[in-house]
């Protein structure tokens, strides 16, 4: 067995790839975020609501209607994003002229009204879902075994991102949304529907964190507590990257889930936090945030 | 009265009355849960409501200040009144950290730092071995006061918890309404101007923040040694979700909205705890209700009935 720095190489890399599994995660929660502040100005707490009700809507279309995993996929950030559309149009709406915090207030109620309700439905032990037949097993890669499922995470996460990326920054409807979120009323003047492009960008972004909890579900078990787990860091997160940019969120997002996956190899007491201390030196080095804008 | 109206000296005239007659009505315990839940809320209004700051991560010094008064009192056999200090310390320590740091950024970041850094806090008591981890501080003693006076009585530590309370309401008051008060109010309405005045923003923010946070830790110690126990649920990120939730449903800076809103919420909670998760739901749906339709709460909207400024 080959050791780096000390350390087995095996341990190593299965680390260095839940590291990547929990970047990944990182980095679609905070893309999302980022969208939505982009647009909306808020902060949407109910993220990480959002993101176990992607996993809850997956598990619940295998139960009770048998749709497997690849439909769930598709099936699930549309239905939460249909939730979305709607919590846009009748409660967030109100709040454009109030006080960013107002917002953030409204969405962590919903987070806990999201999750109090799940809790009561399902208890908070978590429920399994099964990994798709497709992605079963483990491949070898001479260095180390890799699950499927795990390399397929990373893979489908990373695709996610690009294709985000690719939409706001190279589509004409992209284009709109920029030009929106500097200035929207000179966009409306042009005749874009900006309201109805306020509600898809909301939906946009709470569909992305579903298609995280779907991808998260065969990994934890679903319960209703793993977006509030999840929700923290994220924040952390997006303070370190600086919501200004999309590549900025993802790049930080998957660099964060390394170290983390890092930490747990070489300083195990620590993993829980190191996210935490990093926010802390960036404060410290360049409080507007590695990739955003001075205020 | 210390620059009392006369509406809000018959309104506070009104809630010490109430302090002192309530224990022989109600239970004790539950109303000293009650005043230690007003104060620390009470502090967390001094910085959202007045400076305009939204620290969404206030559990970290509450429940600090709960640890370090049930540590003291239990392991090094402190009196109560060093252990409330030593609670208030504790809360003033973090509160100068974690302030620094988050003062360096603005609005909902702001949030979203103290928030995080709470929850590194939080992280650190479940490691620590002086908190005791998943079982907390237990069995920590009420003590005498001043070596003196027992507390085991319920009454004899209503009436300690009740002065706390009074004299952090009124220590609260007081830096409102004091100069330094008229400039934190300032910021909170327009920051860019009170610089261009020439005041140094970012320090009168630091010291409003471990003015609150110091409250805060001693809201904490006094809830230590009521209940006898300080546990993970105090530093947990839910508890800094209830002190918001007290204030913005009591009305946001308002001087009695915090005290209401504590009551109320302390209330239902003891009302709703064998229905499990509901609390949770019903703390949500009265931040969304509150939020959408009534953002001045409860003293904020009797006190625009009565054109009194409560």
């Amino acid at each position: 067995m080959f050791m780096i720095l000390g350390y087995p190489a095996p341990l190593m890399f299965g680390q260095l790839l839940l590291g990547l599994i929990n970047g990944a995660f990182y980095a679609l929660l905070s893309l999302g975020l980022a969208v939505i502040f982009g647009m909306l100005n808020i902060v949407n707490f109910a993220h990480g609501a959002l993101f176990m009700l992607g996993a809850f809507v997956a598990w619940g279309l295998l139960e009770y209607l048998g749709i497997g995993y690849w439909v769930a996929l598709f099936l699930a950030p549309l239905i939460v994003g249909v939730f979305g559309v709607l919590t846009e149009k009748l409660l967030i709406r109100h709040l454009y002229k109030l006080d960013h915090l107002y917002g953030l207030l409204l969405t962590f109620g919903l987070a806990l009204i999201i999750e109090g309700l799940a809790r009561n439905q399902y208890g908070s032990s978590g429920m399994p879902y099964r990994i798709p037949a497709a992605l079963q097993g483990a491949t070898d890669l001479g260095f180390m075994f890799l699950p499927n499922y795990r390399g397929w995470v990373v893979l489908a996460a990373a695709v996610m991102c690009l294709i985000t990326w690719l939409v706001i920054e190279k589509t004409s409807v992209g284009a709109t949304l920029r030009a929106a979120t500097e200035n929207a009323p000179l966009v409306q003047a042009f005749g874009v529907n900006v309201p109805r492009l306020i509600t898809l960008t909301y939906a946009g972004g709470v569909a992305l964190a579903a298609f995280a909890g779907v991808l998260a579900a065969p990994i934890y078990s679903v319960n209703p507590n793993m977006g509030a787990n999840f929700i923290i860091v994220v924040f952390a997160v997006v303070v370190i990257g600086g919501m200004g940019s999309i590549l900025g969120s993802i790049v930080t997002g998957f660099g964060l889930g390394i170290i983390e996956g890092l930490t747990k190899v070489f300083y195990p007491q620590a993993s829980a936090t190191v996210i935490f201390l990093v926010m802390v030196i960036v404060l410290l080095a360049r409080p507007a945030g590695l990739f955003g804008k001075a205020a | 009265m210390m620059g009392f109206s006369r509406g809000q000296a018959v309104a506070f005239l009104l809630m010490t009355a109430l302090v002192v007659v309530a224990p022989f009505v109600l239970y004790p315990v539950f109303l000293m849960k009650v005043l230690c839940f007003a104060l620390f809320a009470c502090a967390f209004n001094l910085l959202v409501g007045y400076v305009g700051l939204l620290s969404f991560g206030h559990a970290a010094y509450f429940g600090m200040g709960s640890y370090v008064a049930g540590y003291a009192a239990k392991v090094w056999g402190f009196t109560p009144e060093l252990a409330i200090l030593a609670g208030t310390l504790t809360g003033t320590g973090l509160g100068v950290v974690f302030g620094w740091l988050a003062i360096r950024r603005q609005g909902i970041y702001f949030a979203m730092i103290t928030l995080a850094l709470a929850q590194m806090n939080y992280f650190f008591c479940v490691q620590a071995p002086f908190t005791g981890g998943e079982d907390g501080i237990q069995q920590i003693p009420r003590g005498r006061l001043f070596g003196v006076i027992s507390l085991q009585n319920d009454m004899a530590i209503y009436a300690v918890v009740a002065v706390v309370f009074l004299f952090g309401f009124l220590l609260i008051r007081r830096i409102v309404h004091s100069p330094f008060g008229q400039v934190l109010k300032a910021i909170r309405e327009n920051e860019p101007r009170a610089i261009s005045l020439g005041y140094r923003t970012d320090d009168y923010k630091l010291v409003a923040f471990i003015l609150s946070t110091a409250i805060a830790g001693a809201a904490g110690a006094t809830k230590a040694l009521v209940f006898g126990i300080a546990t993970l649920t105090d530093v947990h990120f839910a508890m800094s979700g209830e002190v918001v939730l007290m204030t913005l449903l009591g009305g946001l800076g308002t001087i009695f909205g915090p005290v209401m809103g504590a009551f109320v919420v302390t209330a239902m909670e003891n009302y709703l705890a064998q229905f499990g998760a509901w609390v949770t739901v019903t703390q949500g749906v009265i931040f969304v209700a509150c939020v959408l339709a009534f953002r001045r709460g409860i003293i904020g909207e009797l006190g625009a009935k009565l054109r009194l400024a409560l």
